[in-house]
């Protein structure tokens, strides 16, 4: 069970999230959008949308940088001053997400007009995201110091999995909690390509560096050259 | 130099009639679709009045434009970063209260309802939710209502009128309106191009024309915000911006865009311009005073030998060349100096232009009476000499036209009435008298100019009004890369049926 949850289970959502999340982009680009729906409730957005996705995307970095700097985590956490300085925050993070999180649900389910454009899937994807954001404050309160275990625990089983070895043994031990966490994360990677999860790829950086007008031609000017974008101003 | 063509549209409001022919024919053509109720690509509006959006010149809220700074030009919107920290909420877009819920009635019940004592009524329905709703607006909801004191003073195009005036403007006797139809101005320095962080909006370099890349847009809704005319609407059943297209399949195929070839009152007039690319952001950058000036100087002559080698060389067809010789825009614009861009001071170089329109002399009441504000013997000069009597006050007309520069207006009012009177005596008395001749040059006019303007505002043709380019679609990319790839595809070659993404 613990082999299939988590080590076969993990490469097909990631093999999922990969492949569909390419060919959706490639061939039904028309049906990649964020999908937003200020136009139609605009008062709850305000309070959920910032907290929720502000809340969410920082807790995501720490999970990374857990992931990635293992050893700076561990040097920041030497100091239990620091070390609860970090817990304390990434429990406030937390909180901010799930409350965000929270009015956005209730949002999806009262409002007329947002029930409207509301698909099974995107409730399906509240439920994975409300189990993980549930799981994750509940283990920030009950199992503490998760920011010091998760590199003795975690970190390694990533690690194993992107060495193609999985180790799913090094989960055995830890409370149910922790591995509804660890397995819906999974969850929600496979969920990813099929829903409007897929606008998380498609947060434009590029905005920072293109040039701010666009022009394209819809002729060819002279045998030979290729159409292109070309900047003015 | 860098010469590239612009297909622009002319507005002669001294014409409009305010029908909504034109929003009616755009609406069935292309927004008559869900998640699109709501928008009218093109929509005619009462000025004075709030318009649609409601209040959207107001830039303060809504932050369309660019505003310069430091002699270069900014989005009035964000900054690169500012957009990225703003993609969860947008404080600065309209809501659909602004617009309007859009709204259909429950015709069925006329046929369903059972027999009974009393006529059945269709009630309102919402085009959202499908609930029965009360309808609080609609699309040109104060249409004809001016002189009223929430939609008329309320215009944000009235700052800077005196506040006698503006009370005036409310009494019953002085209530005076103009229709103003909008599309979007596919401008020269659009600001929904620069506004979108997916790089989804577009200028297409042959014809100008400013479009949406729907396979890109991703739903960040910037161009809505930034666009001053706010003529770029979510569509919140597709996820995707949309917006005019200016007909450009109809003008492929030698059409004028569908609000332009079924205007009622033809004040609509199509035409190629030429315009200086490299002058752009030099010209949008100019203080307020000069904009009307260095608007004009961007477009070059058609005629001119230099620009004629430029426009070549920078692969412009001949036949594109000649159409913007016979462009009535261009004789409009530039020629005779009668049309203007929407507020200027947005900065995006709007290309669509205006013709103001002429009011009549203000009324005063008399013992009782309500007579023109004309004194005794005083002959058919008096409101060319008093520009300021008339009832639109000039000051309204140079905040929608020129950037509140009242200079550009009254020149413009001015032409207008000598070749209006000039044009009366030919007719009436058969001949022009020497002192109207002399009129129209201190305009800036001769005899025939006036006789032309006359021509063109009056008596044209179809092809004197809509002087299209061809677009040569045999040379265009997608068809050569491989005709086929469009067969058995929907409509515009969509490769998969618009629909909500999942």
């Amino acid at each position: 069970m613990t082999w299939f949850l988590f080590a076969i289970f993990p490469y097909i959502a990631v093999t999922l999230a990969v492949a569909v999340g390419v060919v959706r982009a490639v061939r039904r680009p028309f049906s990649v959008s964020s999908l937003s729906s200020q136009l139609l409730e605009r008062r709850w957005l305000y309070w959920g949308s910032q907290s929720f996705h502000y809340g969410i995307l920082l807790v995501l970095g720490g999970h990374l940088l857990a992931f990635l700097l293992p050893g700076t985590l561990r040097a920041w956490n030497g100091s239990p001053a620091r070390q609860l300085a970090l817990e304390i925050t990434g429990l406030g993070l937390g909180l901010y997400a799930l409350v965000g999180a929270l009015i956005l649900v209730l949002r999806r389910l009262t409002n007329a007009r947002i029930r409207v454009v509301t698909s099974p899937m995107d409730l399906l994807v509240w439920l994975a995201l409300l189990v993980s954001l549930v799981t994750g404050v509940l283990t920030a309160g009950v199992h503490r110091y998760g920011s010091t275990w998760f590199t003795g625990v975690f970190t390694p089983y990533l690690w194993s999995l992107a060495r193609f070895a999985p180790e799913p043994e090094r989960l055995d031990g830890l409370p149910w909690l922790v591995r509804l966490h660890a397995f819906n994360f999974f969850v929600l990677l496979a969920l990813f390509p099929f829903s409007r999860l897929v606008h998380l790829v498609t947060v434009p950086v590029g905005y920072l560096v293109r040039p701010w007008q666009l022009v394209v031609a819809n002729r060819q000017r002279s045998a030979g050259a290729e159409p292109s974008a070309s900047a003015r101003n | 130099m860098n010469v590239k063509a612009q297909v622009s549209m002319l507005f002669h409001l001294d014409k409009c009639i305010g029908c909504h022919t034109c929003s009616v024919a755009c609406k069935n053509l292309w927004t008559d679709r869900k998640g699109a109720e709501y928008m009218w690509w093109n929509n005619v509006e009462t000025r004075p009045g709030t318009g649609y959006p409601t209040r959207w010149e107001d830039q303060e809220r809504l932050r369309g434009g660019w505003e310069p700074k430091d002699g270069s030009l900014r989005l009035k919107l964000h900054g690169r970063l500012g957009a990225l920290l703003k993609l969860f909420y947008n404080p600065a877009l309209p809501d659909i209260k602004d617009y309007y819920e859009p709204f259909t009635f429950r015709y069925s019940d006329l046929f369903d309802a059972p027999a009974a004592d009393d006529q059945p009524t269709a009630i309102p329905v919402s085009a959202i939710t499908g609930e029965p709703i009360d309808i609080e607006s609609g699309p040109a909801w104060d249409d004809d209502f001016s002189g009223s004191g929430i939609y008329a003073r309320n215009d944000p195009s009235l700052a800077g009128v005196p506040e006698e005036t503006r009370r005036q403007l409310e009494e019953l006797e002085r209530i005076v309106f103009n229709y103003l139809p909008r599309i979007c101005n596919h401008c020269l320095n659009p600001a929904c191009v620069a506004a979108c962080p997916s790089g989804a909006i577009y200028k297409r370099e042959e014809d100008g024309v400013v479009l949406v890349n729907e396979n890109r847009c991703r739903a960040w809704r910037m161009c809505v915000a930034a666009c001053p005319y706010k003529k770029v609407y979510y569509n919140w059943n597709t996820g995707k911006s949309e917006k005019c297209i200016l007909c450009f399949p109809r003008l492929e195929t030698g059409q004028a865009p569908a609000c332009a070839h079924s205007c009622v009152g033809r004040i609509r007039y199509m035409g190629v311009l030429l315009y200086d690319a490299d002058r752009i952001p030099e010209a949008a950058a100019v203080p307020d005073a000069d904009l009307v000036g260095h608007h004009r100087e961007v477009i070059l002559d058609p005629f001119d030998p230099a620009v004629i080698a430029e426009a070549r060389a920078s692969g412009i067809d001949e036949d594109w060349i000649r159409a913007a010789q016979r462009s009535p825009v261009y004789r409009f614009v530039k020629e005779w100096g009668l049309a203007l861009p929407l507020h200027p001071e947005y900065r995006t170089m709007a290309m669509m232009y205006y013709i103001p329109p002429l009011s009549p002399v203000m009324s005063v009441v008399d013992a009782d009476l309500f007579r023109l504000d004309l004194a005794d013997g005083e002959g058919a000069f008096e409101l060319f000499d008093r520009l300021d009597a008339s009832r639109l006050p000039i000051r309204y007309l140079a905040n929608l036209f020129s950037a509140g520069e009242e200079g550009p207006i009254r020149a413009i009012l001015r032409k207008m009435l000598a070749v209006r009177l000039y044009r009366r005596a030919r007719t009436v008395e058969g001949e022009a008298p020497a002192d109207l001749e002399r009129l129209l040059e201190s305009v800036g006019l001769d005899a025939e100019s006036a006789e032309a303007i006359y021509r063109l505002s009056t008596l044209p043709t179809l092809e004197e009004r809509f002087v299209l380019p061809p677009y040569h679609r045999e040379v265009a990319i997608e068809s050569l890369a491989d005709p086929l790839s469009h067969k058995g595809l929907t409509g515009l070659g969509f490769v998969e049926p618009p629909a909500r993404g999942e």
